[in-house]
């Protein structure tokens, strides 16, 4: 099996390794980085877990190979806290249950990082549209949706909203 | 009980691991000298295997070695999985062995594991093993499994039928004798499956040194899966620790033990190297158990006023090609049919059938989605009979407040018989109706018609037995650095069964929820536990955590009062210290109270005082706890594509005192999602051989941010009387009214082409074809 060298800047860092052309650059970050917080739910470019951003785009990382990331700048869910802290739209999952496994998780937040950052304003609609390229078995989405808009609004330097059912319902 | 936690929108302890990438989940853990496996499986639904060529796989680079079923020691070899859950109607309570031998019965059934230095190389190896099989006649449909003259699923079985039960009360041919009207259904739901989003998945690594095996698996039962294990290899159980890591997502598949689950430790223990399987997503859609597919023939008999004299029929259940989880499912559909309902009347004929698929056990529901959906169906065919209102058929037959607790006259699952503790149905489904705004909706319906919109409405009500026995367990236990640790049998797969439990042990012992350590799923933390099923954690370990903790409470307090020199009922624990309330308030830590629990070595504790600031607690329910609720779903159909949305989606759910509201709207919510999966896409289909045809995310669809709306729900709690927190299951509500709710909602939006629906998935293909039936193509163009 033929082997390449590659070299890729993963969360602000340079790694080079050489691998075979078929690893997977999922495969890559797991298993050859050890950066375990991108998931494989697929592993044929549906289910979304496995999302990265590649040079500030999202990526299957299923989907590619290590070697065509040679040379690009990576961003996984492991790069969007910094220094130990919750990034805002992670705090915001957390006040508003986006997550309950957590395995879908790391891809969410990577598609909802690009689409906070290309658009600061998302309707819900927006939100729900962009993340039709990531699936979740667990939440229903209401507090993944709920999460990216309160996200939004704090990032705007609006008030956080409290944290609220995720239900329209009363008790 | 004050209200600082319990009950309260306690944020999830869980949550700041699993969103920074830290999660450990089985393919995260790294051990030195790892292998790699990847099975051989069949690819026909029923063959001989004639012979297995393993040279040129065995040859390849990087591989260890390929097992077949005669190099697994014994007595795996040749021994079945064990059933756990026996019932005298099963004829041929069949399981399959770790490795086939002769016969393959299910696509996907697996055959030989390759071990190989990377998944990789294993998956090439795997490619290379030659099989040569002697295909048989397969069974693929069960309704064609029971004919006479039939494939037969196994080829040394006379009958595909596994299981015969008739459950039945009342005197159901006079009630149909003198009922008013009859009206009868067939329905059908798909087979679908959990889809949890992490696949299987198992580790497994032999220490030599103290003998003992441990195997990291992606299960909802680790305590259930070592038993079992100990039984395949022959092993002490404590030499043996099973671990449930991070899960990401159970639904119910996870929940029984797998052939995998054993191959791996047994290659492990072989080759003295750890071995680890994660599953791919085609294997899970070939090997993962699924569920649903039954077909039921039902008749109900009713009063002129739309009252229930009685209900029969009779059920077909699809089990696939053995029964890991016995006959649970249909069981349990087949004594949810009355449900909230004065039933007077009732006989189901059930009846088990073997096919060549692979098999069914629990989904999310567990049979109960497909009894709710027959019950509900025939309701809404009475009403529109009868021209009644669906909300004012369901209340002239609900079971009042004032009859509980309710004996409906039939023997649940537990073998108890089913005894509703407590519910107040008519509130509920008024709750959910004034939500949804249910009295306005004739005129939304009648605005969006003039805009050339379809809108319906549906109603789905259930009643689920949850809470399921026989025990869980909770040990408290104050550590010297002051941290309260805690651990259960109970499992996480993503229910937040940490920051549950945190929440009740806090409340009890007086500690700070973050001084909790929790160790979950971990059989080596507890010596019994049983796991995640039937929605029974928040019931027997929420129990269990509530009599630990209150025992730990009461040790600490004493331990306080004779250290402090006050009167017991002068101690007050708060934030991990017992504080005095009187004099001049003195305070002892926590962790100062667990180092003198520990005496002196060499002398006597003082009388009544117990060895260390601990306590271990095996809640056993008396019988299940019946949680209920109403759902209304209002949806818009287009009726040139056929598609579906769901505009509208409300619940009442009554699941007793609720814990924290955040974890159980969330629970609804998500499986309010499953629900509408199941209603109108999720659908694994198989040919007339048993071939799967759908085994992507492509061809297998799960519901996605748009097809979900986000729910309204209400929460009208009565409190169970049987148990201690008074608590019900809420895991499952979500999701077994919910295809009831949304096919009675396209059926009334579709009313002015008077076409009716009696399964599910109701795909886009299939509204267009029956509005192609009824001629509502030539109405509208000729219009």
């Amino acid at each position: 099996m033929g082997k390449q060298a590659t070299r890729i800047t993963v969360n602000g860092k340079s790694h080079a390794r050489v691998v075979e052309a078929r690893l997977t650059l999922a495969d890559f970050l797991r298993h050859e980085l050890g950066l375990t917080g991108t998931h494989l739910g697929c592993e044929h470019g549906v289910c979304g877990a496995c999302t990265v951003l590649v040079d500030g785009h999202t990526a299957r990382s299923c989907l590619m190979f290590a070697v065509q990331a040679n040379g690009s700048e990576v961003t996984t869910v492991e790069g969007l806290a910094a220094d130990g802290e919750l990034s805002v739209l992670q705090q915001a999952f957390m006040d508003n249950h986006g997550l309950q496994c957590g395995f879908c998780t790391p891809g969410m937040l990577i598609t909802l990082t690009e689409l906070l950052r290309d658009n600061a304003e998302p309707s819900e609609a927006e939100v729900r549209e962009a993340l039709t390229g990531n699936l979740c078995r667990c939440t229903g989405y209401a507090g993944i949706v709920k999460a990216a808009l309160d996200a939004a609004q704090r990032l705007r330097g609006g008030t956080p909203s409290q944290p609220s059912p995720a239900s329209g319902g009363g008790r | 009980m004050g209200a600082k936690h319990f009950g309260a929108r306690v944020k999830r302890l869980e949550d700041p691991a699993l969103l920074s990438g830290r999660g450990r989940f089985v393919d995260d853990l790294k051990l030195p000298g790892l292998l790699h496996a990847c099975f051989v499986r069949s690819p026909h639904a029923h063959a001989m295997v004639r012979d297995i060529d393993s040279g040129a796989a065995t040859a390849m680079p990087g591989v260890h070695t390929v097992l077949t079923a005669n190099d697994l020691p014994e007595p795996m070899r040749r021994m079945p999985i064990p059933m756990l859950t026996p019932n005298p109607a099963i004829a041929t309570p069949r399981t399959q062995t770790a490795l086939a031998g002769d016969e393959v019965c299910y696509v996907g059934q697996p055959i030989a594991v390759v071990i190989a230095d990377s998944r990789y190389l294993a998956e090439d190896a795997a490619a290379a093993v030659v099989v040569d099989y002697d295909v048989l006649a397969a069974v693929g449909d069960c309704r064609v499994g029971i004919r006479d003259g039939a494939p037969r699923a196994h080829s040394d079985l006379a009958s595909n039928v596994i299981a015969r039960f008739p459950l039945a009360y009342g005197d159901v041919d006079a009630a149909f004798t003198n009922a008013a009207h009859v009206f009868e259904e067939v329905l059908w739901q798909h087979r679908g499956g959990g889809m949890a989003l992490e696949t299987r998945a198992v580790l497994a690594s032999h220490d030599p040194v103290a003998d003992t095996l441990t195997v990291w698996s992606g299960t909802q039962t680790p305590h259930l899966g070592r038993g079992t294990l100990a039984d395949l290899l022959d092993r002490n159980l404590e030499s043996i620790r099973m671990i449930a890591p991070d899960v990401g997502g159970g639904f119910g598949p996870k929940a029984i033990f797998y052939p995998e689950e054993a191959v791996i430790p047994a290659t492990a223990l072989k080759l003295g190297r750890p071995v680890k399987w994660i599953e791919d997503r085609r294997e899970h859609f070939l090997s993962a158990t699924q569920e649903r597919d039954q077909y039921w023939d039902m008749a109900i008999a009713v009063d002129a006023g739309g009252k229930i004299l009685g209900v029969r029929g009779r059920m077909l259940h699809d089990s696939g090609a053995f029964v890991p989880w016995g006959v649970i499912m249909p069981y349990i559909a087949a004594v949810t049919v009355p449900g909230p309902y004065v039933v007077p009347a009732y006989h189901l004929e059930t009846v088990v059938v073997l096919t060549n698929k692979v098999p069914t056990t629990p989904v999310r529901g567990a049979g109960r989605p497909q009894a709710v959906f027959a019950m509900e169906r025939l309701l809404d065919r009475v009403a529109r009979e009868l021209s009644l209102d669906r909300a004012e058929v369901r209340r002239r037959n609900f079971i009042q407040p004032e009859q509980m607790p309710y004996a409906v006259g039939l023997l649940f699952r537990d073998g108890k018989p089913l005894i509703y503790d407590s519910g107040d149905y008519p509130k509920g489904q008024d709750e959910a109706l004034r939500l949804a705004g249910y009295e306005g909706f004739r005129e939304r319906q009648r605005v969006a018609l003039e805009q050339g919109r379809l809108i319906g409405i549906g109603i789905g009500n259930y009643v689920e037995g949850t809470g399921l026995g026989p025990f869980e367990g909770v040990t408290v236990r104050v550590l010297p650095s002051g941290k309260v640790a805690v651990a259960t049998g109970a499992t996480n797969q993503g229910q937040g069964t940490r920051t549950t439990l945190s929440q009740i042990v806090a409340e009890q012992v007086g500690c700070r929820i973050e001084d909790i350590v929790m160790t979950i799923g971990d059989t080596g933390a507890i010596a019994q536990g049983v796991g995640a099923f039937a929605s029974r954690q928040a019931v027997n370990a929420g129990c269990s955590a509530q009599l630990a903790g209150e025992a730990v409470r009461k040790q600490i307090i004493a331990l306080a009062a004779r250290t402090l020199g006050v009167n017991e009922d002068d101690i007050d624990l708060e934030d991990g210290k017992a504080v005095a309330t009187t004099g001049n308030k003195p305070m002892v830590p926590f962790g100062e109270l667990a180092r003198l629990a520990q005496g002196i070595p060499g002398v006597s504790l003082p009388a009544g005082q117990a060895a260390g600031l601990e306590h271990t607690a095996y809640y056993t329910p008396p019988q299940a706890a019946y949680c209920s609720g109403t759902h209304v779903a209002e949806v818009e159909v287009d009726h040139m594509t056929g598609g579906v949305k769901v505009l509208n989606y409300t619940v009442a759910h009554d699941s007793g005192r609720v814990i924290n509201p955040l974890i159980v709207d969330g629970q609804v919510q998500g499986g309010v999602a499953h629900g509408i999966g199941n209603a109108l896409l999720e659908w694994m289909q198989y040919d007339d051989n048993a071939q799967p045809l759908t085994t992507t995310f492509a061809d297998y669809l799960l519901p996605m941010a748009t097809d979900v709306p986000t729910c309204a729900i209400a929460h009208v709690e009565t409190v169970n009387p049987l148990n201690p927190l008074g608590v019900k299951g809420a895991g499952e509500g979500g999701t077994i009214p919910a295809p009831a709710a949304i096919i009675a909602a396209i059926e009334d939006a579709l009313s002015p082409f008077n076409v009716h629906f009696a399964e599910t998935p109701l795909t886009p293909e299939r509204i267009v074809a029956a509005l192609r039936a009824a001629g509502a193509y030539e109405r509208l163009f000729a219009a």
